[in-house]
């Protein structure tokens, strides 16, 4: 593995962290602080000021700013395999943190979601991984 | 009402995002992380008309999510928006042009399948 190679790696392993962390406990928060229905348009802008929505968001801005940050290297493709290992992290947060129940066919559903990213990310070599300082292929 | 908001979820989120692969890749790699060199690429970035409708489009996809997400389990809401992945990598296909091989499809279908699932 080169010096190249091997910054772009942890570099892309560090900022994907950032991305399924920050959209987990967005989502975790956002729900937190939500109250039971939006009755009215201007009720999903009051929703935003809220503390615990309002900190939902901010953790969102973070997701999508370290989202943005990672595709200006990563493929798509390669990306959203890796940040969707969040779906599993957040029926965690749901059942623990949010007393959801989760019945055993959603349970089947997310892991069949999981066992879809497994296969993709076993697929081909990330394009990502080639860097910029070889050939653009 | 509750499918109604995760077909505009899915459709904008899936625009969305691709309109943001297309910009960032336009603007090019990102390796300085000072964040004055951070403050110039966001500048910039705010100049970048397909990166602002990639904006519009996840603003939108938000709007709609915070909707759902207020009558509806977490649980429920965020792994059933995982569809978008599977329009995402057929438009990652199509129309970025990335490479995608028979195991992602096949994990695109798995991930379909899940998302099915879960909405029972």
């Amino acid at each position: 593995m080169t010096p190249e190679t091997a910054r772009l790696r942890s570099k892309t392993w560090i900022c994907a962290a950032i991305v399924v962390l920050a959209n987990v406990f967005g989502n975790f928060f956002l729900k937190r602080g939500m109250p039971p229905a939006l009755e009215s348009p201007l009720a999903y802008i009051t929703v935003l000021f809220r503390p615990w929505v309002a900190l939902g968001v901010t953790l969102l801005i973070v997701w999508l700013l370290s989202r943005m940050t990672l595709l200006s290297w990563a493929d798509l493709s390669y990306v959203l395999p890796v940040t969707s290992v969040g779906y599993v992290l957040v029926a965690f947060v749901g059942r623990w943190l949010l007393d959801e129940r989760i019945t055993s066919k959603r349970w089947a559903g997310i892991l069949l979601i999981v066992a879809g990213v497994a296969l993709v990310g076993g697929g081909s070599a990330p394009r990502t991984w080639r860097g910029k300082s070889g050939a653009h292929s | 009402m509750k499918w109604l908001l995760i077909a505009i979820i899915v459709a904008s989120t899936s625009v969305g995002e691709v309109l943001q692969a297309v910009g960032m890749r336009r603007h090019g790699e990102i390796r300085d992380f000072r964040p004055s060199a951070l403050g110039r690429a966001a500048s910039v970035l705010a100049r970048n008309s397909v990166v602002i409708g990639s904006v519009v489009a996840m603003a939108v996809s938000f709007f709609a999510y915070l909707g759902l997400l207020a009558f509806t389990d977490l649980s429920f809401a965020v792994p059933v928006t995982a569809v978008t992945y599977v329009v995402e990598t057929v438009l990652a296909k199509y129309v970025l042009k990335e490479r995608v091989n028979g195991l992602r499809w096949a994990g695109a279908a798995l991930v379909l399948c899940g998302v099915a699932l879960v909405s029972l």
